[in-house]
């Protein structure tokens, strides 16, 4: 049987057929690291790259298959390198506050025995906020 | 004259790009509504802007964003061989400590947003002075090597940028 593929069809098969391996990399990382601090390394960069194949195969194939040229798949990335490092920031401060209050039952990340000093005489600056006497530090 | 009017030429152009952009298509009408947007908006919230820093966009620019995109592809291989290949108890993870060179707050976000994205690093918080940031490193033999690292690829670089 002759494979009816052109080789554009071929190119885009093996980005999206990396693209679909690195997002499974990044998720399987997600589920299988021992903490928090160690899943957040996954989803924030081995998927990025996944996505952005996925997105690669599409600014290939719309103009090659049907003569589109489309533009979103840029914004996408753009939109996606603006959210990815905030939200693993947002998750990571959440974390360091229950770590401070003792909820989370997995110490692997040694919070529990205390962050590293700034070395400039401050905290940092999630557990100095406005509301300090609120906030308990990490012992 | 130009500056009332043009107050944050930066905003305005990406304003103008992203549009266009979501648009889709490259249209007159578009483009108007683009240039009317991109003028309005950095007029509308320059009060939020008090002492915005000066950005240039010049060969230093580019240089920063092809090393940052080359590092993310490279981080998603390191990372990915460490997901597959390493016992988690072998992991050598570690917070690490970075004092700050740059001081206005848009570099130190392009700075912690740049260690997020790139190898092995996750940037966590900043110290209440903004004068150090707080990383963690999921697999790193010598942090110390990695915070020089981390100033000498990203920091040096974005001082080129933001000068």
């Amino acid at each position: 049987m002759m494979l009816d593929a052109g080789p554009i069809e071929i190119l885009i098969s093996a980005i999206l057929v990396v693209g679909g391996f690195f997002a499974l990399v990044g998720s399987w990382g997600l589920a299988r690291m021992p903490s928090l601090m160690t899943r957040l390394h996954g989803p924030t960069k081995v998927t990025t790259l996944g996505v952005g194949s996925c997105l690669i195969a599409s600014m290939i194939y719309f103009p090659a298959t049907q003569g589109k040229y489309s533009a979103h798949e840029l914004l996408i990335t753009l939109f996606l390198f603006l959210t990815a490092p905030i939200t693993a920031n947002m998750i990571a401060k959440a974390h360091l506050h229950r770590q401070g209050r003792s909820i989370d039952p997995n110490p692997m990340d040694d919070i529990a025995e205390g962050l590293p000093e700034t070395g400039l005489g401050t905290g940092w600056a999630t557990f100095e906020g406005q509301d300090a006497e609120r906030a308990d530090p990490p012992r | 004259m130009i500056k009332k009017l043009l107050p944050h030429p930066a905003l305005t152009i990406t304003l103008i790009v992203v549009w266009m952009l979501l648009a889709n298509q490259l249209t007159l009408g578009g483009l108007v509504l683009g240039v009317i947007i991109g003028v309005v908006i950095p007029i509308l919230t320059s009060p939020f802007w008090p002492d915005r820093p000066r950005v240039r966009f010049g060969p230093a620019t580019w240089i920063y964003i092809a090393v940052v995109l080359w590092d993310i592809v490279a981080a998603s291989f390191q990372i990915a061989v460490i997901v597959l290949f390493r016992r988690s108890k072998d992991l050598r993870s570690a917070w690490l400590v970075v004092p700050l060179d740059v001081r206005s707050p848009e570099a130190i976000t392009m700075l912690a947003g740049t260690i997020s994205m790139t190898p092995g690093t996750v940037s966590c918080d900043v110290s209440s002075c903004g004068r150090a940031l707080l990383v963690h490193a999921l697999d790193t033999p010598d942090p110390a090597a990695e915070v020089a690292r981390i100033k000498r690829r990203y920091e040096a670089r974005l001082k080129k940028v933001f000068a």
